[in-house]
């Protein structure tokens, strides 16, 4: 039983999404449902392969095959976006649900100016000529704070560093307004350093927009800075659901547990790290039962066959056999 | 989902394999390496299975030239694709030039193979001044097309023979000419394989034992650079063929006395415009199947065995 | 960028030196000129006059010197064939070639890019897979097949085209052209379509691939992740970033294509370098063969470097170099 929010802007239900391969369908996201409120900013966390990555993808209807979408809804402000034509699908992105992806740098057409790709994306979602397009691609651009925008605007890609390029990436995912931004893992091919400058860009913008965020990420740490709640998924399920303080200082599923007691904190005494035994099954690979069960200390007999349903278990959901029978 | 597999026989493992499961998956491949296999097989047995000996003065005959195949009005049952202007039967002169083609394909094919592998193996793996010199060079072969090489190195094999020694030894010259060309692609395969396996721990601890350069070379490296050479052997067979045919087809390789599937060519286009077409069309035709059917394997070889693409 | 270029000048003279070291080196040591150009009975007086009045006689250095002095100024000697001088032979000959090449490479291009971006955008259908064989079909028909269809179907069929020579040429100067009349574009269509055949399922294969390419690259996915219209996707983004390295391999294909025409020109008696070139071949008429191997190589190595500074005035990775921080 999921929270019910009145009105979320997104509802995921029951989302699966297969691979088809000469072995018979592989399970890339098996089952998972959640909700996003407007303005809100949601972590999706879990280790290479998890399955985050496909769920954002998923969301904004650039799935391509050998994957596809085998069951379940996908909502965005009570309407379902998972059965949309391409061309009605094309329509929402950009101008509702934008995305921003990893690297800055191959995300940007090397060709052309920051300026003309600016200006082609605002002239394809919004109503103006070219000279108002432009003076808005300015304004973009100030905003997420590059110096000298009448100067760089004329600029290609590769004369920007990393830091200023993402931020350039931000300035073209809001140019429409969107609502809601799926950022896969936005951070993590840049500096420490500049990591922090482009998560608070990102949450000011899209707070002064009241666009959520879905963030996509295997860096709790991100997570903990930025995010209100977090939705932690392992081998292709949601293990753990919740606001993002309960999560981290009380988390409840054993492969929570693990991840938390895996990062180092500074100032605290302990010696040596957490690390979970063993590494997250691959698809073909996926264990009976719950699919954490193989590496979890404190598996028992049943978990090896059934697979755990996420519970509502205060604010947190779980999916773990040890807490059923106590929502 | 993991059960104990129990361990299973090479072949089986073989037969389960991915390899061997988009080949079967394939049917064209399939049907080209069948297609490619009849083909060398007829041509190695030529001189036992073809009808006539197109080559035996004695046995041709003027009454019988420029007969239609056997299946068209006025064809001859004996001539089962019709003969030429001096009588010759079509169908084994096809068998007897294929025969020529393949051999010069395969024997410089497998000429530049061992030349271009020890090359490459060289001088990845000395480096410095051998490496500059030969790559410098690949690097100027390379730049000029095939055809144009093979055509100069011929050329300049006739100035330095007597004129009554050019139809004897160009077989010869001929794989000599496509070998010279074709060496380099493998040189300059190899030696990046081969650069790549340096720093490979099996190298290292072989240097360290103070094994002799020239076993780690030979004993420990070229089977791992092997890979790369199959793909490109195939796919130089169909050129080596074509080279072949096309020199043979512009008048410098192949005599009309030996001829290959492209000196047939040549010899048969004389008779386009007075609608004798079986003496041009047939050889043509065997020369495309075989080529394609060799490119369909080298192809599929290279889908299969390119880790990009899996 | 100007040290580029004079570096690349460097490096094409260099180049040249040694193709003209390779040329001369044939034409002096392979054969013997005297022999090939006297009959039988010349007497042993006639030999040393021509041995000298071919300047034989003189030490190695003074020769290369003199071939590469006279090479530059096109001057190569006298053909043992045709005893006239070669640069003649090869003036008369060069704007058949030239002509020839140029139409099928335009041809080519107007084919090939089409339907390249055709199988790319349309990865799966019917049309697609058929274009793919035809495709591989294409480079498996040796060129000289091609050309003897094409006479088979369009001129002893239909009789629509003429198959041997040039038709009609006007002559602007010392150039002689095929464009300006009629029985002169009637000859070219055949061998242009022969001669382009071959780049068509080459270019096709390399924009579908490049194209291919591009089309799962980071920055497309972003731009439809922006809900940019498929065409701005795929033409303004996907095309133009595949056509830049298409345009310099294109380029160099241009070189490949003039000694090509070897073959086109043997099939159609086409009078042009390339028939000249095997007429020499199968005559071993050295001289003639080391002018064609200089020029050819002259346009092997000025098409390379004209596409080099392509490349550095397309991509605005090298040609815009000032790198701000941020």
């Amino acid at each position: 039983m999921s929270q019910t929010h009145s009105n979320p802007l997104l509802e995921v239900r029951n989302l699966t999404i297969d691979f088809d391969t000469r072995h018979g369908a592989l399970r890339a996201v098996d089952d998972i449902s959640f909700q996003l409120a407007p303005g809100e900013i949601l972590g999706l966390v879990g280790e290479s392969g998890a399955g985050k990555s496909l769920t954002g993808t998923a969301i904004i209807g650039l799935l391509e095959s050998p994957g596809y979408i085998s069951g379940g809804e996908i909502l965005f402000k009570g309407e379902r976006i998972d059965n949309l034509t391409q061309e009605e699908m094309r329509r929402l992105r950009g101008r509702k649900i934008g995305a921003i992806f990893q690297d800055p740098l191959t995300s940007l057409n090397p060709l052309l100016t920051v300026g003309t790709q600016l200006i082609e994306t605002i002239l394809t979602h919004l109503d103006m000529n070219r000279e108002q397009a432009r003076k808005r691609a300015l304004e973009l651009l100030e905003e997420v704070g590059i110096p000298a925008p009448d100067q760089r605007i004329d600029n290609y890609p590769h004369q920007f560093s990393g830091g200023m390029r993402q931020r350039v990436v931000i300035a073209l995912a809001l140019c429409a307004n969107p609502m809601l931004i799926i950022a896969d893992e936005p951070t993590t091919a840049l500096d420490v350093s500049i990591q922090a400058q482009i998560l608070s860009i990102l949450k000011k913008l899209c707070y002064e927009n009241g666009a959520a965020i879905i963030l996509v990420t295997h860096d709790m740490g991100v997570i903990a800075e930025t995010a209100d709640r977090v939705a932690v998924m392992y081998a292709g399920r949601l293990v753990e659901l919740g606001p993002v303080d309960q999560v981290i200082k009380a988390p409840k599923h054993p492969y929570t547990v693990g991840l938390m007691g895996s990062i180092p904190v500074v100032g605290s005494q302990a010696e040596r790290l957490i690390q979970i035994e063993g590494a997250m099954p691959r698809l073909t690979d996926i264990p009976n039962g719950c699919a954490f069960h193989p590496r979890c200390g404190q598996a028992f007999e049943l978990c090896s066959s059934r697979k755990p349903e996420m519970r509502q278990l205060d604010k947190n959901q779980v999916a773990c056999l040890l807490f059923e029978g106590e929502s | 989902m993991s059960t104990s597999t129990p361990s299973k026989s090479r072949v089986n493992a073989f037969l389960d394999s991915d390899i061997f499961y988009n080949f079967r998956k394939s049917r064209v491949t399939v049907v080209a390496t069948i297609v490619t296999l009849a083909m060398l097989l007829s041509a190695a047995l030529a001189p036992w299975i073809a009808p006539h000996n197109p080559f035996d003065v004695a046995t041709l005959s003027l009454l019988n030239s420029e007969l239609p195949p056997s299946w068209a009005e006025g064809g001859d049952p004996r001539f089962f694709l019709g003969t030429d202007g001096q009588g010759r039967d079509m169908f084994s002169a096809i068998l007897y030039g294929s025969r020529i083609s393949l051999s010069v394909g395969l024997v410089s094919v497998a000429l530049a193979m061992v030349i271009g592998v020890v090359v490459g193996l060289l001088s990845g793996y000395f480096g410095g001044l051998v490496d500059a010199v030969f790559m410098r060079v690949a690097d100027v072969m390379l730049s000029f097309p095939t055809i144009l090489v093979a055509l100069l190195i011929s050329g300049i094999a006739r100035g330095a023979l007597p004129r009554e020694m050019h139809d004897s030894a160009a077989l010869i010259v001929l794989v000599f000419a496509i070998t010279i060309t074709t060496w380099v692609q493998y040189a300059r395969t190899v030696r990046g394989s081969t650069l790549v396996e340096l720093n490979q721990e099996y190298v290292l601890a072989a240097r360290l034992v103070g094994r002799r350069p020239m076993a780690i070379i030979f004993l420990h490296i070229l089977p791992n650079v092997l890979g790369p050479v199959l793909v490109i052997s195939t796919i130089n067979l169909a050129m080596a063929v074509l080279i072949e045919a096309t020199l043979s087809f512009l008048g410098v390789g192949m005599p009309p006395t030996n001829p290959s599937l492209g000196t047939l060519i040549r010899v048969g286009n004389e008779y386009l415009f007075s609608g004798i077409w079986w003496v041009v069309i047939f050889p043509s035709l065997t020369l495309v199947v075989l080529v394609l059917a060799v490119n369909l394997l080298g192809d599929w070889l290279r889908d299969t065995l390119n880790p990009k693409l899996r | 960028m100007f040290a580029f270029v004079i570096r690349r000048i460097i490096q094409s003279v260099l180049v040249m030196l040694a193709v003209a070291m390779i040329a001369f080196a044939m034409f002096r040591f392979v054969g013997d000129p005297v022999n090939s150009m006297l009959p039988e009975n010349a007497s042993t007086q006639e030999r040393g006059e021509l041995r000298a009045q071919l300047g034989l006689d003189a030490p190695v250095t003074v020769q290369f010197t003199r071939f590469v002095t006279g090479a530059a100024q096109g001057k190569f000697g006298i053909s043992y064939r045709n005893k006239r001088p070669v640069s003649d032979l090869i003036a008369e000959r060069l704007p058949a070639t030239l002509e020839l090449v140029f139409s099928a490479a335009i041809f080519a291009l107007a084919v090939g890019v089409p339907m390249g971006v055709y199988t790319a955008l349309h990865r799966r259908g019917f049309i697609s897979n058929l274009l793919q064989i035809i495709s591989l079909i294409g480079i498996s028909v040796p060129t000289f097949v091609t050309g003897i269809l094409l006479i088979l179907v369009f001129s002893v069929w239909l009789n629509w085209l003429p198959s041997f020579g040039r038709g009609e040429v006007e002559q602007l100067g010392w150039w002689s052209t095929g464009f300006l009349t009629v029985s002169g574009l009637k000859s070219l269509i055949l061998p242009a379509i022969m001669l382009g055949l071959f780049q068509v399922t080459l270019i096709m294969r390399l924009v579908r691939a490049e194209m291919l390419e591009v089309l799962r690259s980071d920055y497309v996915r972003f731009a439809r992740a922006r809900g940019l219209v498929n065409r701005a996707v795929n033409y303004g983004h996907a095309l133009r970033n595949t056509l830049m390295p298409v345009i310099t391999i294109v380029g160099l294909q241009l070189g490949s294509m003039i000694a090509f025409a070897i073959i086109t020109e043997t099939v159609f008696q086409w009078p042009g370098m390339g028939l000249l070139f095997i007429q020499a071949v199968s005559f071993a008429d050295i001289p003639v063969m080391s002018a064609y191997l200089v020029l050819v190589s002259l346009f092997f190595v000025a098409i390379n470097m004209i596409v080099d500074l392509l490349y550095f005035v397309v991509d605005p990775r090298l040609s815009v170099n000032n790198k701000a921080s941020g």
